[in-house]
């Protein structure tokens, strides 16, 4: 049982990381390597670790995916042509791929290892619960703890400060179309229903009949 | 099944990660298969945690977890300021540092 659910698992996985490299569309390459974690969840799980899997379907395919998701909507993932510029690095590259799989095919058979043809350790009870994750955690590796959390806190701040947007550069209009609303007077705006009207109230350039039809008055009264 | 086999596996998607790497002009499935590579490593950690029934390598695959989230993270926004700039989204192209 745990043979064919092992090779389902493996098949799945190696088709989704090909179906990354593969598929043009960017989009599909985040959708293929979601297919592709959770079939190495299920590996995991086939290897007791019962957390390590849980946290993968949970931060890797749920919320880092759904980060990339995003970031492929927002710049477009428009299909690229797959020959351009570095002919030379588009046939070196497979070779060396290539190479490096049957290097460490060579490594794995000739290995000295003696456990690697046995099934693991036996099984003792509490082997990579959620119980045992945390207890390891916060006492023997406390530190690396420590640091990771450290880590994601520089990684968030270092995202927020990389995708704001620059003071320096100038303001590209098709970001945010403002389309001009046209509605009649003194029906949209809370200033307007407070009786700052023009021609009652004191700002003589409020006076102006057309004011109330342009989009600055309507995000004016947004008080 | 015996573990070597679950090494098999994570060598054939480190590999295929590579190449992908190797390959692929848009920064965005770089970063991919960066994750594709990563999770090899992850695979053959936890395999070899199995192997000698010690948790520390699943304590090691969380932290490479969230390692390869800090790095998605600032790749992701690398790559926001790269389109805010209206540069090209291609590796071939943005090779010098003062864009």
């Amino acid at each position: 049982m745990s043979a064919v659910l092992f090779f389902i698992a493996s098949i799945g996985a190696l088709a989704g990381a090909i179906g990354v490299v593969m598929v043009r569309n960017p989009f599909y390459s985040v959708l293929s390597l979601v297919g592709h974690l959770i079939c190495l969840a299920a590996l995991f799980l086939l290897l007791r670790a019962e957390f390590a899997a849980a946290a993968q379907v949970v931060v890797y395919a749920g919320a880092v995916m759904v980060l990339y998701v995003f970031v492929v909507a927002y710049i477009g993932g428009q299909d690229e042509p797959l020959s351009q510029v570095g002919g030379a690095l588009k046939v070196v590259g497979p070779l060396f791929a290539l190479a490096l799989a049957v290097e460490l095919c060579i490594a794995l058979l000739g290995t000295g290892l003696k456990g690697i043809s046995g099934k693991g350790a036996p099984y003792v009870l509490g082997f990579g619960t959620p119980k045992e994750i945390g207890r390891l955690f916060l006492t023997s590796y406390l530190f690396p703890f420590e640091v990771a959390s450290l880590l994601l806190l520089v990684a968030a701040i270092g995202a927020v400060v990389l995708a704001r947007r620059r003071r320096g550069l100038p303001e590209d209009e098709e970001d945010e179309p403002q389309a001009p609303i046209i509605r009649p007077q003194y029906t949209g705006t809370m200033a307007e229903a407070a009786g700052v009207r023009p021609g009652f109230g004191t700002d003589p350039a409020a006076s102006e009949p057309q004011r109330a039809a342009t989009p600055a008055t309507t995000s004016e009264g947004g008080w | 099944m015996p573990i070597g086999w679950y090494l098999v596996v994570s060598a054939l998607i480190f590999c295929i990660g590579a190449a992908g790497v190797l390959t692929r002009p848009n920064p965005l499935v770089i970063l991919l298969c960066l994750e594709l590579m990563l999770n090899a490593a992850n695979l053959a950690l936890v395999a070899f945690s199995r192997m000698w029934g010690n948790q520390a390598g699943q304590i090691f695959a969380l932290v490479v977890m969230v390692v390869a989230a800090c790095e998605v993270t600032v790749g992701l926004g690398l790559i926001v300021a790269i389109y805010r700039r209206h540069l090209a989204i291609n590796v071939d192209e943005l090779n010098e540092l003062r864009g």
